[in-house]
């Protein structure tokens, strides 16, 4: 045993110095990139391997379960049963007309069959309706070596099962603290860079240093997420005096906007570290962070974010108008209060690949702190951000139609669904003023020959 | 890091609803991930909240009777094996399913496809829809776009049409025969894509 002593100390001291000159160089490699905007490529070639060796998962899988003589789960985009587009009225008459054994008598008040309408839609919407499948991941056509989005457990042979353990061991054991070690760098030189910012005299200069400062650190963050982004009409990017809006999926739609552009971002106070970094960057440049109570005052909130708009000096203002996140297969109700200011509109669009890591933030499932832990042991965030070209209010629209009119254009771009419900659905029931827009058009198609009767 | 697998083995009693309702194991799969999915709270079976949080389902104006449909009895919850059963009257009639004449009727058979419907007239399940019921049904239906007076003269229209012994209700099978042109497979079939 006292043999095995100075051997023991000669090994954990090899493996400390090896450890840590790895580590060194990797920072190096990946911090300094960061620094000029510079990138080598390596992302790419990571994903481009990880799609193969996905590609090869899935067939194995494919082929164990045609052993077994079962069918793999596949899941579906469009929902799970088929519908008909027709509108209340067609279909209503159609049920008529087939249980009718009178003439094509179209004055019918009213059959007891009509009831068969709003029965089969409601039984259709407990099946599959458009809105609670938005609140959990997406799920995926072909597996991407996480347990976490495996449905077909049963099917993976020994190989299969060895190569998922290589990537366990390569996401904890290498990625996972490299990626802590790289946030930690991260937020440490945002909140001294823009602390020490903070103290410079106002002017040219300290504008300068404080866009390079935030700029740096977020493309660090980037680096710690391994997200690799593709940004499209970049000239179309946000400028100063208007209002940049996009569809929110997680915390880390922030992060990739601001590493390739410098905005204002508009937010609650928070406590702990978030609060931490808020008051330093506001000290750098103009933040608007409101206290939580300010938030419920929807004129103050106006006021302030008119007042910043209005100053063409600062600088273009980051915004979410959902409201809450959504799993990145479509755009819900934009909320007006961003849209009723004024401003130039720059709307732009995001949309995550889930096949290297679901970025969506299931904020009912997971906390901040396990849905950071996920994020950093996925194989990648990629993502794809198009800048659309901006737009303003026109005279004759109002603010809703303003902003359903931009979550069109975002929707369209992205390939997302476009869906005219509120995000706040989530926690919240939906309002009763929205049955009245059914049973209107059904009331149309009882009173409506009622009244023509009288008439003649 | 938890798994989300959903296959077979993981759904409660898959063999006995397999046997009773009908249902192939891809849709049992598709229905115990939808089945999840409602169930916000993750607690094992649905109570009307979470059915009453579908958007599309509370603007049905039959939204809540359609609710209650799953709740045999006043019960406050429903399981897996519950909700499946409700949803397979609306099992598409599948021509090619061999019929053991020895067997039950099966749940999406026409003559099981009709008291759903009827139910939902029906309020306190007494077998008759009387013309009180029916009227409640129908400014259910209409909210308030439509006047007492038409509806009540709708009403006492409907009613007479249906009844035929005259005793001011319409009963089950005075309900049935009046729709018995009606393709009801096809209008209350529900089809899970593949």
């Amino acid at each position: 045993m006292f043999l095995l002593l100075p051997f023991d100390s000669l090994i954990v001291n090899l493996l400390g110095i090896s450890l840590t000159v790895l580590f060194t160089l990797l920072l190096v490699f990946i911090i300094v990139p960061a620094i000029f905007g510079v990138s080598f490529g390596i992302r790419k070639l990571y994903m481009k391997t990880l799609l193969k060796i996905f590609a090869w998962a899935t067939l194995r899988m494919e082929r164990g379960a045609k052993e077994k003589n079962h069918q793999l789960y596949k899941p579906y985009t469009n929902g799970i049963i088929a519908k008909d587009p027709t509108s209340l009225e067609e279909e209503i008459k159609e049920i008529r007309r087939s249980g009718s054994s009178k003439a094509l008598d179209n004055s019918a008040e009213f059959e007891l069959s009509d009831i068969f309408y709003f029965c089969r839609k409601g039984m259709e919407t407990i099946m599959d309706d458009e809105v609670t499948k938005r609140f959990s991941a997406e799920e995926l056509e072909s597996w991407n070596l996480l347990s976490r989005t495996n449905y077909n457990f049963q099917y993976i042979s020994l190989r299969l099962t060895v190569l998922w353990g290589l990537g366990v061991l390569i996401r904890y054991c290498f990625l996972l603290p490299l990626r802590i070690a790289l946030a930690f760098t991260g937020i440490s030189l945002l909140v001294v860079g823009t602390t020490v910012v903070g103290y410079l005299p106002n002017g040219r200069f300290k504008e300068f240093l404080s866009k390079h400062v935030h700029l740096m650190c977020y493309r660090i963050c980037v680096r710690a997420l391994t997200a690799i982004i593709t940004y499209h009409d970049r000239k179309n990017r946000p400028r100063n005096g208007g209002i940049c809006v996009a569809n929110h999926t997680s915390p880390i739609d922030v992060i990739i906007l601001a590493s390739d552009g410098y905005y204002a971002m508009v937010g609650q106070v928070h406590g702990g570290l978030m609060g931490v970094i808020q008051r330093a960057m506001v000290k750098a440049c103009p933040h608007i962070w409101f206290e939580r109570s300010e938030v419920k005052d929807r004129h103050l909130v106006a006021k302030r974010l008119t007042e910043h708009v209005q100053d063409k000096s600062k600088l273009p203002i980051l915004i979410f108008p959902e409201g809450t996140c959504i799993n990145n297969t479509s755009v819900m109700m934009f909320k007006k209060g961003s849209f009723e200011i004024g401003a130039t509109v720059y709307p732009v669009a995001i949309k995550y690949d889930p096949q290297f890591g679901d970025a969506f933030w299931n904020s009912s499932k997971y906390g901040m702190v396990t849905y950071l832990l996920r994020m950093m042991t996925s194989w990648a965030i990629v993502c794809s951000v198009w800048y659309l070209p901006p737009m303003t209010r026109e005279t004759d629209e109002d603010a809703v139609q303003f902003a359903n009119r931009v979550k069109s254009a975002i929707a369209r771009q992205g390939g997302l669904v476009d869906l005219l419900w509120d995000g706040g659905l989530k926690r919240e029931k939906v309002k009763d003023t929205f049955k009245e827009e059914q049973q209107k058009l059904y009331s149309k198609m009882i009173a409506g020959n009622h009244e023509d009767r009288s008439r003649s | 890091m938890g798994s989300c697998s959903s296959q077979a083995t993981t759904i409660p009693d898959v063999d006995t609803i397999r046997q009773e309702i009908g249902f192939s194991q891809a849709s049992l799969v598709r229905l115990y991930r939808r089945f999840r999915d409602l169930d916000r709270n993750k607690k094992g079976y649905l109570c009307r909240r979470d059915l009453r949080q579908i958007g599309a389902l509370a603007v049905n104006p039959l939204g809540d009777r359609i609710i209650e449909s799953f709740f045999a009895d006043g019960s406050y919850s429903v399981d897996f094996s519950g909700f499946v059963r409700v949803l397979a009257h609306f099992r598409p009639v599948d021509d090619e399913e061999i019929q053991d004449p020895k067997a039950p009727e099966p749940l999406n058979s026409r003559m099981n496809k009709l008291p759903f419907p009827f139910q939902l007239y029906d309020l306190d399940r007494d077998g008759k829809i009387s013309r009180h019921e029916m009227l409640q049904v129908l400014q259910v239906m209409v909210g308030v776009q439509v006047t007492e007076e038409q509806l009540e003269s709708i009403t006492d229209g409907t009613v007479q049409e249906a009844d035929e012994d005259g005793d001011g209700a319409v009963s089950f099978l005075e309900f049935v025969k009046s729709l018995e042109k009606m393709d009801i497979e096809q209008k209350m079939s529900i089809r899970i894509l593949k």
